[in-house]
């Protein structure tokens, strides 16, 4: 199909080159920092950078890792992350970052060269179908093809990045558009001619919701990133609506830190690794209220055996995300915000009372569940004792109360992971940057890296594993460029926990490939790239490490070699409901009974 | 979303008006393959002045739950303006194009196939638009199964050749996409 849109810019509208256009509209976009590696294709921008101070360049070590920067930036600060990257081999390692932030709902804008128009489809040098591979990889994606399109292109993508359910967007920049002149157009005011997500809930809707919530004899509430996507002010009414309602709440891995983690209705987080009280509660309750959330399987468990006596009530800004999993019985469209704050409005508007007496037994209930406090571990505390890995995070947790700076945490993916999730308890949004659906390891590092620029006096602790820490370990050299104090937490068990945990309880305890043989000396390393390198062997040794780390004003890798046969409990087995989970080791020989329908769940 | 009804099983045509812009075809197949949908036709083409929007008209097969998804799928994806289930938002018309070679030569007594094609091809208001004293091409238009039926009678008189629009479709009535 051809492009026949006509040119939407005046005939008189000023130009200048392609790249100077680029840059201009970043500034209008309010783009402050770009993280980026130069290459053939998009040198003409990288010489525009060099005659300006208003957007900051920040140069990573991989392109992979300068998306994962981005979204780091982008989940701390609310705002756009921008990536610059070349052609070809450039683009195609941003693939992995891009997918991450559509997994996760992250608003990112990629830049990436291209070569010049004459020369798509040649099979030229560092040519790639940037478009074509990143379709799936992206909300929506542009190839800039004719110059009049270059600042309409720029500014319609941070529009559809922000908007709705966010996500990543790659403008693809031929070489000769970046060369040659472009005229400059200001952001549209008008609005979008086709891309208009519906922000506002229904207030209909809303007030059943209110009446069937109002009619809850075991009501559960159940967030997720969308509140954390809508801003601070979601975040605050979420606070005020349960707080109004005395109903418990939790969270997912992505929503952490939208309701404070101290609050006593918090019951913690929910799905395969989060807590007996959360988990059983979604189980048992008769009125479930999502908000933000989208049902996914490390959420629901077994789809047929989950919360299965609940009338639902899903609240999300994207259509596709509700009757996709689960069925529900009240589905509102709208931003979790707007709809937070709608509820609480409703909530007063509606003189129904509550069924108080069910509701206190409700709790009764949920609090002899807590009483099994599923997070308990036993650590032992004689010299020279081995540290439990949950024993590291809540130490971590402890000794960073008395830090005055903000602190933000990432992690990789794997055990570490939900340890993170599990010990360390985030009383505000947007302090907390994990890869969740995508599961990327390597994420923890260049995650860091973006939010410490965001935030330059802010504490910033990358929880890792030894072996995610190592899929961008590169990225030290970026830590040493710009001297960013990120201090990187290694809870060190020499295998790949998660892998070596699933072939212990449903493989035989066959640990193919899954130990971390010949690891570096992360001290040594550390002093490679100017860092600050620390190690804890043993128990007693901890505290002293964590405080060292925490003093230190330039990057730290903080070894700390961890009981390497813990395993992350509480657990709901693959294709096990809610209420079959196991609580640690004990009970783990339930797991025998998986059948290869539960092992194909992943 | 109703317990009892989310598990039947129905065909659905879902019209789709997009930005006629590059790779929109490619994002809706995408779509399709990468999410496991089933699309049993699909037609594309500009339809407005100036050719900037087209509309692409999908005949797709699954549980309702499925066919609500893909119509949720489509409708956010960046260019594409309205989606509309032509199947369940009331009465509407679905048309395809065909045209059939059928190869019956005049000599080794195929003359009876010759006059039998003719006849059905007038009772199924089939035109003849290209003959030669060994085959014919028929064209004709309308609903799936009428396509089909006429197919079928076609094979033992010597079907040798189909070429399909696939599904254009519209509403009843005043009711517009």
């Amino acid at each position: 199909m051809t492009h026949a849109a006509p040119p939407q810019t005046p005939p008189d509208a000023p130009t200048a080159a392609g790249a100077e256009v680029l840059l201009r509209a970043l500034k209008d976009q309010g783009v402050d920092v770009l993280f980026g590696y130069p290459g053939g294709s998009v040198l003409p921008i990288y010489d525009a950078l060099f005659n300006q101070n208003a957007i900051r360049h920040i140069l990573v070590r991989h392109e992979q890792a300068a998306v994962h920067a981005a979204e780091g930036y982008a989940r701390s600060t609310g705002r756009v992350g921008v990536v610059l990257v070349t052609s070809g081999p450039g683009a195609t390692n941003a693939v992995t970052g891009l997918t991450d932030a559509l997994m996760d709902s992250i608003p990112i804008v990629c830049l990436t060269g291209q070569v010049p128009t004459h020369l798509i489809g040649n099979d030229a040098f560092q040519e790639a179908d940037t478009t074509g591979i990143t379709r799936p990889a992206t909300k929506h994606n542009y190839l800039v093809k004719r110059p009049e399109d270059l600042a309409r292109v720029i500014h319609e993508a941070f529009y559809v990045a922000r908007s709705g359910r966010p996500g990543p967007v790659v403008i693809d920049l031929p070489k000769d558009i970046l060369i040659g002149r472009a005229p400059y157009t200001p952001p549209a005011e008008t609005p979008h001619r086709s891309y208009r997500p519906q922000t506002q809930p229904d207030a209909a809707l809303i007030a059943r919701a209110v009446a069937m919530l109002k009619s809850a004899k075991r009501p559960m509430i159940y967030t997720g990133g969308g509140v954390i996507n809508a801003g601070p002010a979601a975040s605050e009414a979420l606070v005020r609506f349960v707080r109004k309602t005395g109903f418990p709440v939790t969270n997912t891995l992505m929503g952490l830190g939208a309701f404070p983690a101290s609050d006593p209705q918090f019951l913690g987080m929910l799905g395969m690794h989060g807590t007996y009280e959360a988990n059983l509660a979604m189980h048992g309750c008769d009125v479930l209220l999502n908000v933000g959330a989208r049902f996914d399987d490390r959420v629901t468990g077994r789809l047929n055996a989950f919360s299965p006596g609940s009338r639902k009530i899903h609240i999300d800004i994207d259509p596709s995300s509700i009757n996709k999993n689960v069925p529900v019985d009240l589905p509102i469209v709208g931003d979790a915000g707007r709809a937070l704050q709608a509820l609480v409005a409703a909530w007063d508007a509606d003189p129904t009372p509550v069924d108080r007496p069910a509701i206190a037994a409700w709790w009764r209930q949920i609090d002899a569940w807590k009483g099994t406090d599923c997070l308990r571990f036993t650590q032992p505390r004689e010299p020279g004792s081995i540290i439990k890995p949950q024993y590291a995070i809540q130490r971590l947790y402890d000794l960073t109360r008395a830090v005055k700076q903000d602190i933000f945490i990432t992690t990789e993916v794997g055990q570490h992971q939900m340890w993170a999730a599990q010990y360390f308890k985030f009383e505000q949004p947007n302090h907390w940057m994990t890869s969740g659906g995508l599961g990327t390891m390597g994420y923890g590092l260049p995650a860091a890296m973006g939010v410490q620029i965001a935030h330059p006096d802010a504490l910033v602790i990358d929880i890792a594993g030894e072996a995610s820490i190592l899929m961008n370990i590169q990225e030290l050299g970026t830590l040493a460029q710009y001297k960013l104090p990120v201090k990187i937490f290694i809870l060190n068990n020499e295998y790949m926990g998660m892998v070596r945990q699933w072939q212990e309880l449903l493989h035989g305890g066959r640990y193919s490939e899954s130990y971390s043989a010949a690891l570096p000396d992360f001290i040594k390393l550390a002093d490679a790239y100017h860092a600050v390198g620390l190690r804890a062997k043993s128990v007693d040794e901890l505290d002293g490490v964590i405080r060292e780390m925490l003093a230190s004003d330039r990057a730290v890798i903080a070894d700390i070699a961890v009981d390497v046969k813990e395993n992350c409990y509480p657990m709901i087995p693959s294709g096990a409901a809610h209420n079959e989970m196991i609580l640690g080791s004990d009970s783990a020989g339930g797991v025998a009974g998986v059948t290869d329908e539960g092992k194909v769940l992943v | 979303m109703p317990q009892d009804n989310i598990n039947t099983f129905r065909t659905a045509t879902i019209a789709v008006l997009v930005d006629n812009e590059p790779g929109i075809l490619a994002r809706v197949v995408g779509l399709f393959s990468g999410r496991g949908y089933n699309i049993d036709s699909l037609t594309v083409a500009a339809v407005e002045d100036g050719g900037q929007r087209s509309r692409i008209n999908i005949v797709t097969s699954g549980t309702e739950m499925v066919i609500e998804q893909i119509k949720a799928q489509l409708d956010r994806l960046v260019p594409v303006h309205r989606v509309s289930d032509l199947s369940k938002d009331g009465p509407h018309l679905a048309r395809e194009m065909m045209m059939i070679k059928v190869i019956c030569p005049h000599q080794d007594g195929g003359g009876g196939n010759r006059a039998e094609a003719l006849r059905l091809a007038d009772a199924f208001r089939a035109r003849v638009v290209d003959a030669t004293t060994d085959s014919f091409v028929f064209e004709m238009t309308g609903a799936t199964d009428k396509l089909d039926a006429f197919m079928d009678l076609m094979r033992p008189l010597g079907l040798a050749e189909v070429s399909r629009t696939g599904v254009a479709a519209i509403a009843r009535g005043t009711r517009v996409i």
